[in-house]
């Protein structure tokens, strides 16, 4: 490197070595046109982005409660819809010791997932409802099932959210002969009152021949299974739960306690 | 080539097509609703419009949602468009659309859960909706905000009166209601195929099919009367 002739660094436009006349040739520098700053473009991408940010939370503040008590007031819908005879519900926490607290003072609610219990007007439990979700054909299908802890049965089933495929996998709620199965689908619990003694399981149409079985719709296997383990997902998970703590969700609401309906 | 016919004289071009000032005029909205429309001509939205029109309050719902955000980024880009750098202005459409798309999105859930969920992830996805990127780069980054809301509304419409027009053929065929009703009586067998996605394409052939007969038979009517001027 020491030996290399030094240049001065800014004549980048050396004249043009040979014989020759000498052409002035016109030096390239700087942008035909006066660049942007960079400050003034941070300076907008920043002031732009403010902006943005007041807009999404002021709608954000604003929309947020309403969303909330519309997505209340649809789930409590839903579950006086599966629980015909009952007029309000409670809502129930599965905790991570297996039993059920009250989700208004339990403050760490949704740990285990949500049970709903529906009571009529004297207060007497109706029954309980309870959500699973399975995979299906095009997507999860979210189903609440109606669970009668006197028979150890699901009862009753309503799909909450699916994006099956219209004519085929939305039968799941309409096909008279699919909704039979889940009329009086067992789900008893085994001797430890652990898990149920049967796992609820779809079978091929026409071979069903337990209580704990569903018969699929033809043309809409997968749908007829991602239903199954919805059922199956909603009373291994609840059932146990329920079971254990009967008798705290049959006794009539202290009269002094917080109202939730 | 010395006798070819002389042309049409036609209004003489400004200077600048894509850079002059509009005026206010009533083409200014009527544009995006035919003679621009922004799915039936420019083809723009093609994600939305054959994926959410398999009913008609659906396509309602998505055309709204999306003329309110063209409608918003617009007025915003316009009244920035002398602030923003030309280097960053893409990046700084995109904040303000994914903004106005963001609040939409909120509004959407609070108005009604049942659209919210049928809508599902195609809202979040008007934030690369071609048609209001476009509007921004081509509209309302040179012209006045008035002009922009006005040209906004009237693409707006033209968007959600094209995906009503896929979205209420598509439920009558393959649901045998409309917005809901039922139309038929109890043997109608509903045209499963048309709420299912290639419904959306066959519906949407059809529609641009129609278009393009209309616009040839128009143009050859033209073209006759010209040659009876011509000869006669």
């Amino acid at each position: 490197m020491t030996t290399a002739v030094p240049v001065p660094a800014h004549d980048l436009n050396p004249a043009p070595p040979g014989p020759g006349p000498m052409v002035d040739l016109p030096v390239q520098t700087g942008n035909p046109t006066p660049a942007t700053p960079s400050r003034a473009m941070l300076t907008t991408l920043g002031l732009i982005a403010m902006i943005s940010g007041l807009l999404v939370a002021a709608a954000y503040e604003f929309t947020a409660p309403i969303i909330a008590e519309k997505e209340r007031l649809a789930t409590e819908a839903a579950v006086l819809r599966i629980l015909p005879g009952a007029v309000t519900k409670r809502d129930f926490v599965i905790g991570a010791d297996g039993g059920l607290t009250p989700a208004d003072t339990d403050p760490g609610r949704g740990s285990g997932g949500l049970v709903f219990a529906g009571y009529d007007a004297a207060g007497q439990l109706q029954g309980l409802a309870i959500t699973g979700i399975a995979n299906g054909y095009a997507g999860p299908v979210e189903v609440m099932f109606a669970y009668d802890p006197r028979r150890q049965a699901i009862v009753r089933s309503k799909v909450l959210k699916s994006t099956e495929t219209p004519g085929f996998g939305d039968k799941l709620d309409t096909d008279a002969a699919f909704l039979k199965n889940l009329e009086a689908l067992d789900a008893r619990l085994n001797a430890e009152g652990s898990a149920l003694a049967n796992p609820i399981v779809t079978v091929k149409n026409g071979t069903k021949t337990q209580p704990w079985q569903i018969d699929a719709i033809t043309g809409a296997t997968i749908s007829s299974r991602a239903m199954g383990k919805a059922a199956n997902q909603a009373a291994q998970r609840a059932a146990p739960a329920i079971q254990r703590d009967l008798a705290l969700l049959s006794q009539p609401r202290s009269p002094g306690g917080p109202q939730d309906d | 080539m010395t006798d070819s016919p002389p042309k049409t004289p036609s209004a003489p071009a400004p200077a600048d097509p894509f850079n002059r000032q509009e005026t206010l005029t009533a083409d200014t909205f009527l544009r995006g609703l035919w003679q621009e429309n922004p799915v039936f001509v420019m083809l723009l939205g093609m994600c939305p419009v054959l994926a959410v029109t398999n009913s008609a309050i659906n396509a309602i719902g998505m055309g709204l949602a999306t003329t309110f955000v063209l409608l918003g980024s617009g007025a915003l880009v316009s009244l920035l468009r002398h602030w923003i750098p030309k280097q960053v202005r893409i990046a700084s459409y995109i904040v303000i659309i994914a903004t106005f798309v963001t609040v939409v999105d909120y509004a959407i859930h609070a108005i009604s859960l049942e659209l919210y969920a049928s809508l599902g992830a195609f809202i979040q996805l008007i934030v690369v909706n071609c048609i209001i990127l476009g509007r921004a780069e081509a509209y309302a980054s040179k012209q006045r905000l008035l002009p922009t809301l006005v040209n906004g509304l009237g693409m707006g419409l033209g968007f959600t009166l094209a995906l009503l027009s896929l979205g209420s053929v598509r439920e009558i065929l393959g649901n045998g209601t409309l917005l809901g009703h039922a139309l038929f009586g109890e043997g109608f067998q509903p045209w499963l195929v048309m709420v299912l996605p290639p419904g959306g394409f066959f519906v949407l052939g059809a529609w641009l099919l129609l278009f393009a007969w209309l616009k040839q038979r128009r143009e050859r009517r033209i073209l006759e009367q010209a040659g009876v001027a011509a000869h006669g």
